[in-house]
């Protein structure tokens, strides 16, 4: 009886492979951002002496990290980048305002179930959303993977998350992250998978959700079991009955309340309700965590014929121009317009702190990415607090931080 | 000798090196090695010498995937960095870059700024009152990359990855 991981791992080695064992594995997909592309390139040719990426049409790259560009030596560089990609015939490139690329490759139907996926950026864990072996790697590494199609892993154990029930109203995924995060604390799965059980109700974006907080708590990869997905399943893709689990996690959903990660850990999670009076002067709706439509459309909900609290900032960044698309069709964004958000171009926006919101010493963000750490939205002297998008919307509108009940739903 | 530098727990990548100071936003890339611990640790950059040891806390180098951090670290000559556990990716760029990790907790045994001797042949630091402090060795998979100096040297010797068989 095999893990998730274990079964992607096997079928990608060739052989059969357990926790523990050091493989080297096929690769199915490589992806590269702009941010670290122009090393992964300088690597790939330079220091390997490749002249060609392994297979173009298995090398995604996609321009998400700073788009639109934000300085000449950004746009330089993402101009060098396409220049690159065009030479080597790379037919999965995806230029400023498609979208993060975790979700682009999602609903582009080329991160599928079962394959596995290494990326240049830690939240590659995302991919786990369609129950594929997503993970990050550096320069190096994703330049030898695009060089050679292959990579090394150790076969990860697996902590599994299992959740109970359904969640209350104003309630979410990511209060579920937040809670595993609390639990398992920032090294809680390090060089192990997550397993997310029990949460087949949840939308594929939603999974992403999970999957991407996965790497929060060190994970190697972020799996939710493949049921009720558009894409085919393989048949030998699913969870077993006596699959070995170094650690679960039980989270009853019906008495979970919203969570908060206070600086600047992802681990300093408490309930909402434990906190006092938290004055908030900007909400960032976005990332791949959470700038999905569901999150965008999540918002609305709470903030449709109201207004932001006088002196409130919303920013939403939307994960996917998809997301955008879908939110501009059914009114979702001219709810949030109406409410006083303002829109982003799609992509990781300020998540990295590199522009499009970066916060000021002394400046407090309720934010709906990932990372909260010192420094990571921009002044290390500003602080960030994560939660879902239920409670960003609710706080928006207070001017503090709130439970989505206190303003009702 | 190397002086030690003691750093607490859960230090991520964004104390080591920001988003802001990546090589992509920079003008000139050579100037990363003025940016570890630029805003977490501002004394650490101007007064680091090459062979010096970090010794840090648990979960060392938790978040991003930035090879650009321990890059930085490689470029200002960081000697070994030693810590209970290392985050993986984090680990897997500074095995790729040949930096020397050991997974040890030695912050209550070593202070900040103590002068030190790191003999990496034997994996020992030796203090200055003549104490042998000896660094767990790491898995000779782990081993067999290292003692090529890196990944990429090790591949292109090698044609393969570490722990296949050969």
């Amino acid at each position: 009886m095999q893990t998730l991981s274990e079964q992607i791992l096997s079928r990608a080695a060739g052989r059969t492979v357990s926790a523990g064992d050091v493989v080297t594995v096929n690769v199915d997909l490589v992806m590269m951002h702009d941010s670290l592309s122009p090393s992964i390139i300088r690597v790939l040719h330079e220091e390997l002496g490749a002249e060609r990426v392994w297979d173009a049409e298995r090398v995604a790259v996609v321009i998400d990290h700073v788009a639109p560009a934000a300085s000449v030596q950004t746009a330089e560089k993402q101009a060098d980048v396409r220049r690159w990609a065009r030479a080597q015939g790379i037919t999965h490139f995806f230029d400023v305002g498609r979208g993060i690329s975790h979700p682009v490759l999602v609903e582009e139907g080329i991160a599928r179930p079962g394959m596995v996926i290494v990326g240049s950026d830690s939240h590659s864990t995302a991919y786990g959303c369609v129950a594929a072996f997503g993970s990050g790697m550096g320069t190096t590494d994703i330049a030898l993977a695009a060089a050679t199609g292959r990579t090394w892993f150790r076969v990860p154990e697996t902590v599994v998350v299992r959740a109970h029930g359904s969640f209350r109203p104003g309630v979410s995924a990511k209060d579920l992250g937040l809670y595993a995060a609390r639990q398992l604390r920032a090294d809680g799965a390090t060089y192990a998978a997550v397993e997310w059980h029990g949460v087949e109700q949840l939308t594929v974006m939603e999974r992403m959700t999970l999957a991407t907080l996965s790497i929060e708590v060190g994970a190697k990869a972020g799996l939710v079991p493949p049921t009720g997905l558009s894409q085919p399943v393989p048949e030998w893709l699913r969870v077993e009955e006596g699959a070995s689990y170094s650690r679960v996690v039980q989270v009853d959903l019906a008495t979970l309340e919203p969570q908060v990660a206070a600086p600047h850990t992802v681990d300093n999670v408490t309930d909402l309700s434990a906190l006092g009076r938290v004055a908030v002067d900007v909400v960032y709706l976005g990332t791949c965590t959470n700038g999905h439509y569901e999150d965008m459309a999540a918002a609305a909900r709470i903030l449709k014929g109201r207004r932001l609290a006088p002196g409130m900032r919303m920013l939403v960044v939307p994960a996917s121009a998809q997301a955008l698309q879908r939110a501009s069709e059914d009114g979702t964004l001219s709810t949030l317009l109406a409410a006083g958000a303002t829109i982003g171009t799609p992509g990781c926006g300020a998540c990295i702190g590199r522009h499009m919101g970066v916060l000021a010493p002394g400046e407090t963000c309720l934010f709906t990415g990932n990372r909260n750490f010192r420094g990571r939205m921009g002044s290390p002297e500003a602080n960030i607090y994560l939660a879902s998008p239920e409670v960003a919307a609710a706080t928006a509108l207070t001017g503090y931080l709130t439970h989505p009940q206190d303003v009702s739903l | 000798m190397a002086r030690v530098w003691i750093f607490g727990q859960d230090i991520n990548t964004d104390q080591i090196v920001p988003g802001r100071y990546a090589p992509y936003m920079l003008k000139n890339e050579a100037d990363l090695r003025n940016y570890p611990f630029v805003e977490h640790r501002p004394d650490f950059a101007p007064a680091v010498r090459p062979g010096d040891v970090i010794i840090a806390g648990n979960n060392f180098g938790c978040g991003s995937s930035r090879e650009y951090a321990p890059l930085a670290l490689r470029l200002v000559g960081v000697g070994a960095i030693v810590a209970p556990l290392f985050a993986r990716i984090f680990f897997r760029n500074a095995l790729n870059l040949g930096i020397p990790c050991f997974t040890a907790d030695l912050t209550g045994v070593l202070q900040d700024g103590q002068e030190v001797e790191l003999n990496l042949a034997e994996g020992l630091i030796i203090t200055e009152a003549g104490e042998r402090i000896q660094l767990p060795p790491p898995p000779s998979f782990l081993r067999e990359v290292w003692a090529a100096g890196g990944i990429v040297p090790f591949y292109r010797t090698h044609g393969r990855f570490p722990g296949e068989a050969v």
